[in-house]
């Protein structure tokens, strides 16, 4: 009989199989193969912002090999990964473009915040081009702290979104479509299309402002 | 007299009696060089090159002199042929700074006037192309003048009063109105707003053939290959026109990762700026170091004891190997050997990564020197392992990498007499490093200029002639040979004794003045321009950075070669996006 623990993987019968079946025959939920092959083919996008992703190579090259997870296969395309591992600071004027390949990932779809800057703006955070944490733009699954973080922390955290991937059920994920992001526009600064209104009603108010200061000092010398 | 104080001396007499009245000496404290009027800047460059043999002109670069109410445009020039800086300076009115710009007599000065335009608003009249080059057109204001304040502004200068001595933390998005890192102008209305015109204008500025080949019909395109392009090392971006495949302008696109170094380390203390040095060129964290605490250590009169500038020494070649050996991995992998030579350079790479974590407690980001020396000592144990690297294994495996790489058919094929750059266009176009050296000029500023000690030590300068993407491939070895024979002479010369001159301080007061630190990094040369007003932190906080400049010859290497081989070409000048976009 098989004595492996209940929440293992693939294998989990529940039902007695016959002693001579055994390694020939599995008996498992759908939920549970499915997700068993998704969480063992992640593939990440290859692409990367900054320093994470030198730890980031380094995390695929031989030493840590994160091909032990199924996740050698680095996509260039967005339409064929699973994972987007943000490695790096983002940049306004990158902005756009990071929130263009997420809404070219199919779904279901996955984003790691890797390091300090891609979790909350990092190291670079009061710079005038920075962007306080991807998260502000795309749902984030998993946070890796570090600056860089380790091969290893990015191996954890890799892990734990497996772990979060073996907890979906087919339901939710198969099949469902992607919501698009409005991609953020350049213009003295980045806009978020969504925030059009509060950005004009800030800029009048500021405007107002500075008219009343102006008007401030001649009223004194008057 | 020496030899060379009479030169100089000569240089000074025929400088001053030959622009009389618009050509002074920069007499400030602290300062040194000349001050030249705008007017006359453009003579006195060519005399400068022609007639006194100044042909490279490193770095350029705008100070902000707010009190003042002066812009200030800084310029480096040397010989190829080595030896110290010329420095010269123009000074315009800050309401309206105008400078005639360098490029027709320096080509190298493109990009670093396009930069001191976006980032200062100097206009630079008669450049060729005066457009923003690290922000996109359309951005409010030019972020390093004095005045310009960034959406988290806090106070002028750290320490912040909210984090020391009070203490207490609060979230710089809590203060926003947006919850985000953004300000926008007053009465600006975003619907009125049309899309940035940034791409249409580079569109606009390619070049463009009359007419394609006679026989064969072909379509001019213009393609992006970039941000997100896995032969683009990072968030790079290269937009060509193509006639058929072949290339007939590219313009390097960049900024992706601008991440205001220069913003950020005028608002830090002195020592604040070491950590972050690390993740300009963060394959190369040592070396970044290394220019920066030379250039500080300029400024306030101290030298690091023996062991300390061995150990540095040390680390700085190590650096150098590692960044070279993986530069030559991730070259290969442009070439389409895709990943199989890289895995092997990574091999040797952590072994280093190895040695920085056990002295500095992190593999990349290392933030080791301190100026005056180094943040602590190297134990036995890692010394032995050094050791082991320098006078076994390296010499090794670097001998096999040369076995399996060099004489590939595939390598020599698609690297000989392709992105060829002649020793006149390297130097012209302010080309450093490997990059200048592969084409034949034997430029290096730990021969130059020494630097630290780099003069006890025996080691050829590379160089290789052809000036193409194979001799930048082969000149990489030969450096990391070299690097290896210095860190073995350094490991037999190194004395025991203290790793810092003085107590460890937090916080320096640095002497008013400007000062230039350069050295010979694994890219070229990497320099950190600084200047103190005496107070707890720079005025200024420039880095000359060696990937960024070694751009400018990018479009004329591509030119006529065909678009696979504007990845390879990209891939021989090894740029790292940290440094490039800053
Ligand atoms: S978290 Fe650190 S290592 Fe990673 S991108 Fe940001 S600065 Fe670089």
């Amino acid at each position: 009989m098989s004595t492996k623990p209940k929440d293992e993987g693939l294998n989990s019968p529940q039902y007695p199989i016959p002693e001579d079946l055994q390694g020939v025959v599995t008996i498992t939920t759908l939920d549970r193969i499915y997700n068993w092959g998704r969480r063992n083919s992640l593939w990440p996008m290859m692409f990367g912002l900054a320093c994470c992703a030198i730890e980031m190579i380094c995390t695929a090259a031989a030493r840590f090999d994160f091909a032990r997870f199924g996740m050698e296969v680095m996509r260039a395309s967005p339409r064929q990964a699973d994972v987007m591992i943000v490695a790096g600071t983002v940049t306004k004027k990158m902005l756009p473009q990071v929130v263009r390949l997420y809404n070219q990932m199919a779904e279901p779809k996955y984003v790691v915040a890797m390091g300090a800057c891609a979790s909350g703006g990092g190291p670079f955070k009061e710079g005038y081009n920075v962007v306080s944490g991807i998260d502000q733009y795309l749902p984030v699954d998993v946070y890796i702290p570090g600056c860089p973080p380790t091969p290893q922390a990015l191996i954890y955290g890799l892990m734990k979104l497996q772990e979060k991937v073996d907890r979906q059920t087919i339901k939710e994920v198969y099949g469902r479509r992607a919501e698009m992001i409005p991609i953020p526009v350049l213009g003295p600064d980045v806009m978020d299309p969504r925030e059009y209104d509060r950005i004009r009603e800030y800029t009048r108010q500021k405007a107002e402002q500075e008219a009343a200061a102006a008007a401030e000092p001649e009223a004194a010398q008057a | 007299m020496s030899e060379q104080t009479v030169m100089i001396q000569n240089e000074e007499d025929t400088l001053l009696s030959r622009f009389p009245k618009v050509v002074r000496k920069d007499e400030r404290k602290g300062y040194e060089g000349y001050v030249v009027e705008a007017n006359a800047l453009t003579d006195f460059a060519r005399t400068l090159r022609d007639e006194l043999g100044y042909d490279y002109l490193s770095s350029v670069t705008g100070v902000d002199y707010l009190p003042q109410g002066q812009m200030e445009v800084v310029y480096h020039a040397y010989k190829t042929t080595g030896g110290p800086a010329l420095v010269f300076k123009v000074q315009v009115p800050r309401d309206n700074p105008v400078v005639p710009s360098l490029v027709p007599i320096y080509p190298g000065a493109d990009f670093q006037e396009r930069e001191a335009w976006d980032l200062l608003g100097i206009k630079f009249e008669g450049h060729p192309n005066l457009k923003r080059i690290l922000l996109w057109e359309g951005f409010h204001g030019h972020p390093l003048r004095k005045d310009w304040r960034e959406p988290y502004f806090e106070a002028e200068h750290k320490p912040y009063k909210s984090r020391f001595p009070e203490g207490k933390v609060f979230r710089a998005e809590e203060r926003n109105p947006f919850g985000k890192n953004v300000d926008y102008p007053a009465g600006f209305d975003p619907a009125q707003w049309t899309p940035d015109n940034t791409n249409a204008l580079i569109y606009e500025g390619l070049g463009r053939v009359e007419k394609a080949s006679d026989d064969l019909p072909t379509e001019q395109i213009v393609v992006n290959l970039g941000p997100q392009h896995p032969s683009t090392h990072g968030v790079f971006r290269m937009v060509v026109t193509l006639d058929g495949e072949t290339v007939v302008d590219l313009e390097p696109v960049m900024g992706y990762l601008h991440r205001n170094h220069e913003k950020i380390g005028e608002r830090n203390t002195w020592l604040m700026n070491m950590p972050f040095t690390d993740r300009l060129d963060y394959l190369s964290p040592m070396s970044n170091n290394f220019g920066y605490a030379l250039a500080v250590e300029k400024l306030l009169g101290v030298k690091p004891p023996e062991r300390a500038e061995y150990i540095r020494v040390i680390m700085a070649e190590l650096t150098r190997i590692q960044n070279h050996i993986f530069a030559i991995g991730m070259f290969l992998n442009d070439m389409g050997a895709y990943f199989t030579p890289s895995l092997y350079a990574i091999e040797e790479r952590e072994l280093i990564l190895d040695v920085f974590e056990a002295v500095a407690g992190s593999r990349m980001m290392v933030n080791y020197f301190r100026f005056g020396g180094v943040a602590r000592d190297i134990p036995e144990d890692v010394m032995k392992k050094i050791h082991d690297l320098a006078f076994e294994r390296l010499p090794r495996r670097i001998d096999e990498l040369d076995r399996y790489l060099t004489n590939s058919e595939i390598v020599r094929v698609r690297g000989e007499g392709v992105g060829v750059l002649t020793p006149e266009q390297a130097i012209a176009y302010s080309a450093a490093g490997p990059v200048l050296r592969a084409s034949g000029v034997p430029y290096d500023v730990r021969r130059a200029e020494p630097y630290s000690i780099y003069d006890r030590f025996d080691f050829d300068v590379a160089v290789r002639y052809h000036g193409d993407v194979y001799d930048r491939y082969l000149i990489r070895m030969d450096e990391v040979r070299q690097s290896i024979r210095i860190i073995q002479q350094a490991l037999q010369q190194i004395p025991e004794g203290p790793i810092m001159s003085g107590k460890p301080q937090y916080q320096h007061r640095v002497p008013a003045g400007e000062s230039y630190g350069r050295v010979e990094g694994p890219k070229g040369e990497l320099g950190f321009y600084v200047v103190s007003t005496g107070k707890g932190n720079p005025w200024r906080y420039h880095v000359r950075a060696p990937s960024f400049i070694n751009l400018t010859a990018l479009a004329e290497m591509t030119k006529g070669q065909k678009v696979a081989d504007t990845v390879i070409i990209l891939g021989s000048i090894d740029i790292v996006l940290g440094e490039t976009d800053r």
